[in-house]
């Protein structure tokens, strides 16, 4: 048995193995399946000031190895959350992470600010990057200025470890990471959905009610773990790596290519308690190479 | 409800045609407790074009027998390969998922199930578990022609069925809500599943009636336990999830219907 301990800075993880915004609802989902509080983390559903109704349906299409959603962020805003949501979560024995997200800057500051003091909550996952809602979001995260801007906004106020969500659907990620790491970013994590699009050639109409939509899955893998490459070839602080991840195998290429830890996303849909046998999985990886530590195979990646 | 990952065993897989199959399973454990309008998110495996497990409404339960049956209609990869499955082979179920139908109060409420195509699969069950309970339902099955009206032999032991067909091939000629019981009879409860504009129709029939009246939705989804908040409907409390809060919804709860 491997030690799976792993810090993010402050933030201390019992394993890697976390699972991602939007894809693990608040954990409880997914209690009858098995015991969450195993795994390193939970990023819970995008959270945003006040409540959101997200986008009409349709909201999704399969497509080759992955599917696009348009979800748009529904959400009860942070009130709702802290009153009604916090209290049935946080007897579950793993980090309970935010993932927070806004229209304007001032929204990600008060959104972030109610997170300070609640103990429960080590850590927020700001998204700079859903390529669903109108305003803000992605639109923070694909230029250097804002994405810089909104990220000193937050470590103005925000005490507790600050993870920067990065979109891959910009020029040079590594770019984006550079800047809101020059803005006391603690860590970044990344990618999140690939902006794409699909079609009903029999309607002659797009299958989204957003017409466009991101895509997860395996589909993305390849493009998300060279961005993890990139991204943490250039920064300095710690890497989260998430994309299409769908066994220990997967996760492992993932640390290799330079992540500190990851999420697993889409995966959660098709096998519900796939993020306990990635745990597994890693420790097996980790006994069969020799490695005392997963510490040991993070960037271990032999060029 | 606990719900669970599962792989149950195929009993017996019935071609009952070209587009549709019966898969009965079962599990060399006892199933566990499912309520009619209920539904399984079915991994299909072998199917590269198929990424996602399909929901597919529980069509009936023989706890005697240890069986769980799913009517499959062809309508791609995925439900391709399930048609195919044989005797023997296992399929990964995450199940039993969703809310179930409303009972009716009174023992002597005149009941109507009104179903179309697939959709008639939560309606055997539902049917059933009401005569067991002392009810009686009348069921109106339509499809395009004959060869789209499936298990009236199975519904028939639940209830006073009555078909119509788009072509006049059985039973009465037309759709489901012109059918003449629907004009001679008064209903204290309807319950239906089908096409959307099927029921759509029936809403707006019951709506008319000021009659109570249940649908189960199909809206298209990825994880069928509340995680994605891909299959939303617009409902009088905004959006709400179809795999949770549904998918059997009161007609006056939903956006389509007002």
């Amino acid at each position: 048995m491997a030690n799976l301990n792993i810090n993010i800075g402050k933030l201390q993880l019992k394993n890697p193995v976390m699972t991602a915004s939007g894809t693990f609802g608040y954990g409880t989902e997914f209690s009858d399946f098995f015991d969450v509080s195993r795994i390193g983390g939970i990023f819970v559903k995008g959270t945003t000031l006040r409540d959101r109704q997200g986008n009409p349906y349709p909201r999704m299409a399969e497509t080759p190895s992955g599917m696009l959603n348009a979800v748009g962020l529904q959400n009860k805003g942070i009130d709702y959350f802290i009153n009604h949501i916090l209290p049935t979560v946080k007897n579950i024995d793993t980090n309970i992470i935010v993932n927070v997200s806004g229209s304007t800057i001032n929204e990600y500051i008060e959104t972030a600010e109610k997170l300070n003091s609640i103990e429960k909550i080590p850590a927020i996952e700001l998204n700079i990057s859903c390529p669903n809602v109108k305003e803000g979001g992605m639109a923070f995260g694909t230029s250097c200025l804002s994405a810089a801007q909104v990220v000193k906004a937050v470590r103005r106020v925000y005490k507790n470890e600050l993870i920067v969500k990065l979109s891959p659907n910009v020029t040079d990620i590594s770019e984006i990471a550079l800047a809101v790491e020059a803005e006391g970013a603690d860590s970044v994590s990344l990618i999140n959905t690939l902006l794409g699009m699909a079609i009903d050639s029999e309607k002659r109409k797009p299958v989204l009610s957003t017409v466009t939509g991101g895509l997860s899955g395996p589909a993305v893998k390849p493009i998300a773990l060279r961005m993890v490459w990139q991204v943490a070839n250039s920064v300095k602080i710690p890497v989260i790596g998430m994309g299409g991840i769908m066994n220990a195998a997967d996760a492992i290429e993932f640390m290799l290519a330079g992540a500190s830890a990851i999420q697993i996303g889409t995966a959660n849909f098709i096998d519900p308690t796939v993020s306990i046998k990635v745990v597994d999985g890693i420790n097996d990886y980790l006994d069969r190479h020799g490695f005392q530590s997963v510490s040991e195979i993070i960037g271990a990646l032999e060029v | 409800m606990k719900k669970f990952i599962l792989d149950l065993i195929v009993k017996k897989n019935e071609t009952l045609n070209n587009q549709y199959s019966l898969l009965i399973l079962t599990s060399t454990e006892k199933l566990p407790e499912i309520l009619p309008g209920q539904f399984a998110e079915v991994r299909v495996d072998n199917s590269p074009n198929t990424f996602l497990r399909r929901p597919i409404s529980i069509n009936y339960i023989d706890y005697e027998a240890n069986e769980l049956w799913l009517l499959v209609q062809i309508v791609g990869d995925g439900t391709q390969k399930m048609s195919e499955l044989k005797s023997g082979e296992t399929l990964n179920l995450v199940f039993p998922l969703g809310n179930s139908f409303t009972l009716p109060e009174n023992k002597d409420s005149k009941i109507l199930l009104v179903g179309g195509g697939v959709g008639i699969a939560p309606l055997l069950y539902w049917g059933s578990y009401l005569k067991e309970r002392g009810f009686t339902c009348n069921i109106v099955l339509g499809g395009r022609s004959k060869d789209n009206l499936l298990q009236l032999n199975e519904f028939n032991q639940f209830g006073n069925v009555y078909t119509t067909t788009e072509d006049g091939s059985h039973g009465e000629m037309g759709f489901v809500t012109q059918h003449s019981l629907l004009k001679s009879l008064h209903f204290d409860y309807i319950y239906t599943c089908g096409p959307t504009p099927m029921m759509k129709a029936v809403a707006a029939y019951a709506t008319e009636k000021k009659t109570f009246c249940e649908v189960s939705l199909e809206n298209t989804m990825a994880c069928g336990f509340g995680a994605c908040l891909c299959c939303v409907t617009d409902t009088t409390e905004g959006h709400l999830c179809v795999c949770t809060v549904g998918p059997v919804f009161n007609i006056t709860k939903l956006k389509w219907q007002i």
